[in-house]
């Protein structure tokens, strides 16, 4: 097994940025360690020096409701997200997403935070928050900062990061209003465990038979994850009607390159799924807005 | 590398280990206690031969780090069977003939009684979800599902 030499669970955001701050060899933050410890252990990952836990930080497990916003710690494990019903009420495209992550034994210890964290294009929770307009908090030692999702991302596996002083503490989502709702599908390999073959998350407000407004976000369809914003403008503002979706969906394919991975698809068996989903997405999400918005708190 | 004192409670004993932190939750089962009930089948969290429970919810112990198993109470295969009875859960997967090779047995158990302490009256859409995590290669599946809907009935009648 590939060693690391020093490991500190921290119980606060201040213990565990200090000790990223002294560490003079490399370090690594570690949630679930789903994704990480995997990578270290398989070689995928260069060697560290030093594991800082934060699986263990206060502040990072919480999940309530902030005025205009929902907070979702970073360390909060996934099945708590699933089974939540503020994130029910508020975020239906984030519980249906980590609802799907991995088996059940995954999402008991693996965390959104580290979803977000590992900065894979297509990763359920990323796309599903990023069609949510998700802010991310960032703790430093010069405190806590709050920045737009994608901001976050620099390439394949790679964060905006500094993995010596940041360490993703949160999420914060706008509240779902009247008229307004959200979704997430995806298509894998029956094998349940993998990457995705291409997922789909759309948040959208409903005027009347109008889409008032849209946001899709698609993964892979970039070295980042990323919403389509060729195609929201293509559909706000449309009735929702077969015309609209298909100005959309060709929308989606004139700005995605959808690309080839050697063990999940081919680009073209991806642009065929990616209309295939954009009209289960929408219509899923379509028929919730239309629907009564109660008060969870 | 510095060592790490760690505390858990395994099968309602509590043991105080000093211990490397690059070991998992699996390493001290099997090595240290001798519980070799928690099998280690991918070491990459995809099979579920390593299932045990950690504060009642159902993990990889091969995905656990040692220094997160710290204060935490573990249950595995081997604390099921009280004064040489098998658990429900456990008889009735010999009487469905839900055991070939039995090498993902236990972890199907312990997740199917992560299930079942949560939910005593599974559908079987909802067995098949709280077992997607755990993969069989010789029995199939069938019967492992028709186990767990024999153990919920027994459990409910206890």
């Amino acid at each position: 097994m590939t060693i690391w030499n020093h490991y500190y669970l921290p119980s606060t955001l201040d213990e565990a940025i200090e000790l990223l701050n002294q560490t003079p060899g490399s370090a690594r933050v570690i949630a679930g360690g789903t994704d990480l410890l995997l990578d270290l252990q398989q070689g995928r990952h260069a060697p560290v020096d030093t594991l800082v836990d934060v699986n263990q930080v206060r502040e990072m497990l919480v999940l309530e409701m902030r005025g205009t916003h929902l907070f979702i710690g970073a360390s909060v494990p996934l099945n708590q997200i699933t089974t939540s019903e503020l994130v029910l009420e508020h975020a239906q495209a984030l519980s249906e997403a980590s609802g799907l992550i991995g088996g059940p034994q995954v999402r008991n210890t693996g965390t959104l935070g580290g979803n977000v964290a590992h900065a894979l294009p297509a990763a359920d929770g990323t796309i599903s928050i990023m069609a949510l307009n998700a802010e991310v908090e960032i703790a430093s030692a010069q405190g806590l900062r709050r920045q737009a999702l994608n901001t976050l991302f620099l390439g394949p596996g790679k964060s905006a990061l500094d993995p010596h002083g940041e360490i993703i503490s949160g999420f914060y989502l706008p509240v779902r209003k009247a008229n307004q709702a959200s979704g997430f599908s995806r298509i894998m390999r029956p094998q349940g465990v993998a990457l995705p073959v291409i997922n789909m998350a759309a948040w959208l407000e409903r005027d009347g038979d109008r889409i008032q407004d849209i946001r899709i976000a698609v993964g892979p369809s970039g070295p980042i994850p990323q919403r389509i914003t060729a195609a929201e403008d293509a559909l706000r503002g449309r009735p929702y009607n077969e015309e609209s979706l298909s100005d959309g969906l060709k929308a989606m394919l004139n700005s995605v390159k959808f690309r080839t991975s050697p063990q999940r698809a081919t680009a073209e068996y991806r642009q065929k799924l990616a209309g295939v989903l954009l009209r289960e997405v929408i219509q899923k999400v379509w028929q919730r807005a239309g629907g009564p918005v109660s008060h969870v708190v | 590398m510095k060592p790490i004192e760690i505390t858990l409670t395994v099968n309602e004993t509590t043991h105080t280990l000093i211990t490397l932190p690059n070991r998992t939750l699996l390493d001290i089962l099997r090595e240290d206690l001798g519980l070799t009930g928690a099998k280690n089948g991918c070491e990459s969290g995809e099979c579920g031969a390593c299932t045990v429970l950690m504060n009642g919810a159902a993990v990889n112990a091969c995905l656990v780090l040692a220094g997160q198993a710290d204060g935490c109470t573990v249950e595995t295969i081997e604390g099921l069977s009280k004064s040489g009875q098998l658990h429900p859960i456990q008889q009735a997967f010999v009487d469905a003939g839900a055991v070939q090779c039995g090498f993902c047995i236990p972890g199907m158990v312990m997740a199917s009684k992560a299930l079942l302490d949560h939910n005593p009256q599974p559908q079987e859409e909802d067995i098949r979800q709280a077992l997607a995590g755990n993969i069989c290669r010789c029995t199939g599946y069938t019967k492992i599902i028709q186990a767990v809907q024999m153990a919920a009935e027994e459990l409910r009648h206890d």
